[in-house]
């Protein structure tokens, strides 16, 4: 399903002028052309495009990937929290993490793995007097995170105000916290996170690049690099049904239960000019990370892609 | 995947498939959620392929109707002269008209343009079809709460023929209490259709240049019987 000569389509390398801080800066009007979906746009314009896709959806963003994946989004995010297997005290950055799915996989995993760390404690302490296991709890003070934290990031204010009231509503608090940022420049320091996930948000940032260098800058030497994106699928015949059923009828969908056919057109054709599975590895090595490797599921619908800092 | 060939602005080009899970989807959504308008609005755009086309030749052929296809009218608060119209005599098209925007609290501003429509002429009829939709209304003496508009509802099916009337007509009632149902079938339908069948087509009616003529004398000019002495 790889689109024809499509203008602006390999935006990483061949992108001139100044770096895209803040709006900013000395750019020219016209800026450098980029793709938004099948249109070609200024780099301005497409981030301003792209906010307003998702101010629009947020709402009903839950309700419509269920729609549209059939409820297989949610095995998906299982799958990439699994192949992540934190450990109490591992602590996530989750980026362009909007409503929160990730982050509150994020902690149910740990809280489990934690319980069954301290059921395996307790049944140590059989052998234990008293005093010791007294002793014990006073350490512990049963930390059902085990000091564990997910911060959540993203750059749109209605995604995080969504992810808040459904934390809420779920009863998530303990761990998380919330924070209104840029992928492509963070507002976090160096070397502070131990692993990086940005689950269906790589393919809406603006300068891919950038995000994957500041992901390297803000994780911890040993810090993992997660990537969970819509991917390319190789299967001719697989190819075929796939499209049909993304543009026939996901903008349907869109319309029907959202009333947005515009955005869910963007989805689908910002999904066929994403980097397929092997140009997202190198780009992920350009940006300094190691043993980088990438994981196809359904067969390449969705990709998984890993990377260290060494 | 479409090309992008905008007829109009806000046209989203679509494929037969499309059209058909649209009109579908739109149907069920409509009916789950009433307070869907839109989903109502892109029923009518999506099965409105056979009755369009033929509502627009009933006003080529007419020649009011020929002159709103020629200069385009939107009924907008923007193009209204509202302050005009409240000060016409009781009794008037204009005044009947703002009074009943005023009780009902709607506003012509808040009607959908087509989106899903492929020619742009066709667009337009069915936009003006929705702005009148309120002129409608006070033609037929009828509020907006779910019988009156199940009631313009069968008006407009008979008259214009869009399935999406004919299954608002059929489908609106289903959601009213037994004694309405039954003033519904006894009175306000049979007269609807009978008024639908007999007046000349409503779209035919250059309604900007209308605004002075009592309403009882458009009724009469256009066919419609005088309504059924029921409170809706």
């Amino acid at each position: 399903a790889a689109p024809g000569s499509v203008p602006g389509r390999s935006n990483r390398s061949a992108v001139p002028g100044p770096s895209p801080v803040g709006g900013t800066g000395a750019r020219l009007a016209a800026g450098p052309e980029m793709h938004f979906g099948f249109q070609t746009v200024t780099e301005e314009e497409r981030r301003e495009k792209i906010y307003q896709v998702f101010e629009n959806v947020a709402k009903k963003y839950d309700v419509m990937n269920d729609s549209m994946t059939l409820g297989i989004h949610r095995v998906w995010k299982d799958i990439l929290v699994h192949k992540m297997n934190p450990c109490p005290g591992t602590l996530l950055l989750d980026v362009a993490g909007g409503t929160g799915d990730i982050a509150f996989r994020f902690i149910n995993y740990v809280r489990s793995v934690r319980q069954r760390q301290l059921q395996r404690k307790l049944k140590h302490h059989q052998n234990l007097s008293w005093q010791e296991i007294f002793e014990s709890y006073q350490k512990d003070e049963f930390n059902s995170l085990g000091d564990s934290q997910v911060v959540v990031c993203d750059i749109n204010r209605e995604m995080l105000k969504v992810g808040k009231q459904k934390a809420e509503h779920l009863g998530y608090s303990e761990g998380l916290s919330w924070v209104l940022g840029n992928a492509e420049e963070l507002p976090f320091d160096d070397d502070k996170f131990d692993v990086y996930t940005i689950a269906f948000g790589i393919r809406n940032v603006t300068r891919i690049d950038l995000a994957l260098q500041e992901a390297y800058r803000v994780l911890k030497p040993g810090g993992r690099f997660l990537c969970l994106e819509f991917s390319h699928v190789s299967n001719p015949l697989l190819s075929r049904l796939y499209d049909l059923y993304s543009f026939q009828v996901i903008p349907v969908l869109g319309e029907v239960i959202a009333g947005d056919w515009r955005s869910y057109q963007y989805l689908v054709e910002s999904i066929r000019q994403f980097p397929p599975q092997e140009e997202l590895k190198v780009m992920i090595e350009d940006a300094g990370f190691f043993k980088v490797d990438y994981e196809n599921l359904n067969f390449g619908i969705v990709a998984i892609h890993s990377g260290f800092k060494l | 995947m479409e090309g992008w060939h905008q007829l109009y602005p806000g046209h989203i080009p679509t494929s037969p498939l499309q059209k058909a899970l649209l009109a579908a989807g739109s149907a069920v959504m409509a009916l789950y959620d009433p307070y869907r308008h839109d989903m109502v609005a892109v029923l009518g755009e999506t099965t409105g392929c056979l009755a369009l086309p033929n509502l627009r030749d009933k006003m080529k052929n007419h020649p009011e109707g020929h002159r709103i296809l020629q200069e385009r009218p939107r009924i907008h608060l923007s193009t209204l002269d509202m302050a005009r119209l409240q000060g016409l005599p009781e009794g008037s098209l204009g005044r009947e008209y703002v009074r009943f925007l005023e009780d009902n609290k709607v506003s012509p501003d808040t009607r959908m343009p087509p989106k899903f429509v492929d020619d742009e002429e066709l667009a337009y009829v069915i936009q003006r079809y929705r702005e009148v939709h309120d002129l409608m209304h006070t033609l037929l003496g009828m509020p907006t709460n779910m019988l009156g508009e199940v009631v313009v509802k069968w008006f407009e099916a008979v008259q214009t023929g869009l399935p999406m009337c004919v299954l608002g007509a059929a489908f609106g009632p289903v959601r009213l209490s037994t004694r309405k149902l039954q003033v519904l079938a006894t009175e306000l339908v049979p007269w609807a259709i009978r008024s639908g069948l007999n007046a000349s087509c409503v779209l035919n009616v250059y309604y900007e240049q209308r605004w002075e003529q009592p309403v009882e004398s458009l009724r009469e000019e256009l066919g419609i019987f005088p309504p059924p002495a029921v409170r809706v």
